[in-house]
C-alpha cells in the first residue's frame, strides 16, 4: 500500500499547520512589498485528483501568472504561487510603478516580469524560510520560473514525480488576498506539492509519525 | 456546449458525432486523438509519463502513460466500431513549460513523452497525420469526429486547426 494511502486526518490537519506558517510569512512579506493589509485564507489540505487540482484555480485553462520553484534537500517537493493575469499585472504594476505594463499578449515587458519573477520569489523565500525553520528541515529552493499560461499546463508539472506513484495529490493550498475590496483586488494561492517521500519527513519533522 | 466530452489529466476517453472531445491545459502532457475517418469514431488520451514501467505503484492507471493508453484507446474503439487498420492519430503537447537547466530528467518530460508516443504510433503502424507538439506553451485541444479537425488553442499564439 502507498504511503499515501496511510494518510490520516490528523495528519492533514498537521499539514494544514505547515501551510499556514509558511503562508503566514509569506503574507507579511507581500504586505510589507505592497504597503497594503494582505489576508491569509486558513490554508485548505485536500488529498484530490490531478484534474481537480486545477479546479482550484478556475479550471485547466484558466490563465495565469506562476511562479514555480522546485525544492531540493531533505523534503523535495513543488512550489508554486499562481495569481490571475489581471492581478499579476496591477501587482507589477504597483511594484515598478509602470502603469502600461501588461500581461494580456506578449511581448511583455522585461523589467515587469523580472519584478514579478522577484516578487514569487519574495513571497516563496519567506513561506519556504519559516518553514524550514519549524520542521528543522533542510529546504533549498532552486531559481524561480516564471511562466504566464494555462494552469493544468503549468501544475502538471509539479505532478510529475508523484505521477510515478499515484493519482492523485496532497494539496497545501493557501488564499492570500488583499483585506480591503476595492476594484484591484489581488488574491492568489500557494500551492506546495511534496514528492511522495517528503510527506513522511515533514510529518516526521513534525512529531507525527505514520504507523505502518 | 454539452457537446463536449472532456477528458482530464490522466485521462482518456472516446467519442461519436455530434460529440466532440476536448482536454484542457496540456503542458509537457501529450493530447493523442486516434480516429477512424469512415466510423466517424474517435479516442482521445491526456497522457502524463512515457512509459508504464515508470510507475512505482502496483495498479496502474493505463491513461497516464503513453504505451498503455494507445493501446487502450485502440481496444476502446475497436469495440466502438473502428477498425483497427484505418485508425490514423493526431497529437499535440510535450512542451517545455519551464526552462531549468537541472540536471533532473523529469525536466524533459514533454519531449520524452512525444517521443514514446511516436514510437508506439510506429509500432502499431497507425500513420500520424500531424502534430503539434513541443514549444513552452499550454494548449487545449478539441477534436472533432465527424470532420476529423484538430483545433488547438494556445494562449500566446490563438487557434490553430491541424
Amino acid at each position: 500500500m502507498s504511503f499515501l494511502d496511510r494518510i490520516q486526518s490528523h495528519h492533514l490537519d498537521v499539514l494544514k499547520e505547515v501551510g499556514n506558517i509558511g503562508a503566514g510569512h509569506a503574507a507579511t512579506a507581500l504586505s510589507k512589498l505592497l504597503n497594503k493589509v494582505i489576508d491569509m485564507r486558513v490554508p485548505s489540505v485536500r488529498v484530490i485528483s490531478f484534474s481537480e487540482i486545477t479546479e482550484l484555480v478556475g479550471g485547466p485553462d484558466q490563465v495565469v501568472a506562476a511562479i514555480f520553484l522546485r525544492l531540493e534537500g531533505d523534503a523535495p517537493g513543488s512550489m508554486f504561487f499562481m495569481v490571475p493575469v489581471k492581478e499579476a499585472e496591477q501587482l507589477t504594476r504597483h511594484v515598478t510603478g509602470d502603469e502600461d505594463f501588461q500581461l494580456q499578449e506578449p511581448p511583455f515587458q522585461e523589467l515587469g516580469l523580472s519584478a514579478l519573477e522577484e516578487i514569487g520569489n519574495i513571497l516563496a523565500g519567506s513561506y519556504l524560510s519559516s518553514l524550514s525553520d519549524f520542521t528543522k528541515l533542510n529546504l533549498q529552493p532552486s531559481v524561480p520560473a516564471l511562466s504566464i499560461d494555462m494552469s493544468g499546463a503549468i501544475l502538471s508539472y509539479g505532478l510529475l514525480e508523484l505521477s510515478q506513484v499515484v493519482d492523485y495529490a496532497i494539496v497545501i493550498d493557501t488564499k492570500i488576498s488583499e483585506v480591503e475590496r476595492s476594484e484591484e483586488q489581488l488574491s492568489g494561492h500557494f500551492f506546495l506539492l511534496p514528492d511522495p517521500e517528503s510527506f513522511e519527513k515533514m510529518l516526521k519533522a513534525l512529531g507525527v509519525p505514520v504507523n505502518e | 456546449m454539452n457537446d463536449v466530452v472532456k477528458v482530464g489529466m490522466a485521462d482518456l476517453n472516446i467519442v461519436k458525432p455530434p460529440h466532440t472531445i476536448r482536454t484542457s491545459g496540456l503542458g509537457s502532457c501529450v493530447g493523442v486523438v486516434l480516429y477512424d475517418q469512415c466510423a466517424k469514431v474517435a479516442g482521445m488520451a491526456h497522457i502524463m509519463l512515457p512509459e508504464s514501467s515508470l510507475g512505482k505503484s502496483g495498479s496502474i492507471n493505463v491513461a497516464k502513460y503513453a504505451d498503455t493508453a494507445i493501446l487502450e484507446l485502440i481496444h476502446r474503439l475497436e469495440k466502438a466500431g473502428a477498425r483497427i487498420g484505418s485508425l490514423k492519430a493526431k497529437i499535440a503537447g510535450g512542451a517545455q513549460m519551464f526552462n531549468f537547466s537541472s540536471a533532473n530528467e523529469m525536466m524533459r518530460i514533454g519531449p520524452r513523452n512525444v517521443e514514446a508516443v511516436k514510437q508506439q504510433l510506429k509500432q502499431l503502424r497507425i500513420r500520424l497525420v500531424s502534430e503539434d507538439v513541443g514549444g513552452s506553451s499550454g494548449r487545449t485541444i478539441e477534436f472533432n469526429p465527424e470532420t476529423s479537425v484538430l483545433r488547438i488553442r494556445t494562449v500566446s499564439k490563438g487557434e490553430a486547426e491541424i
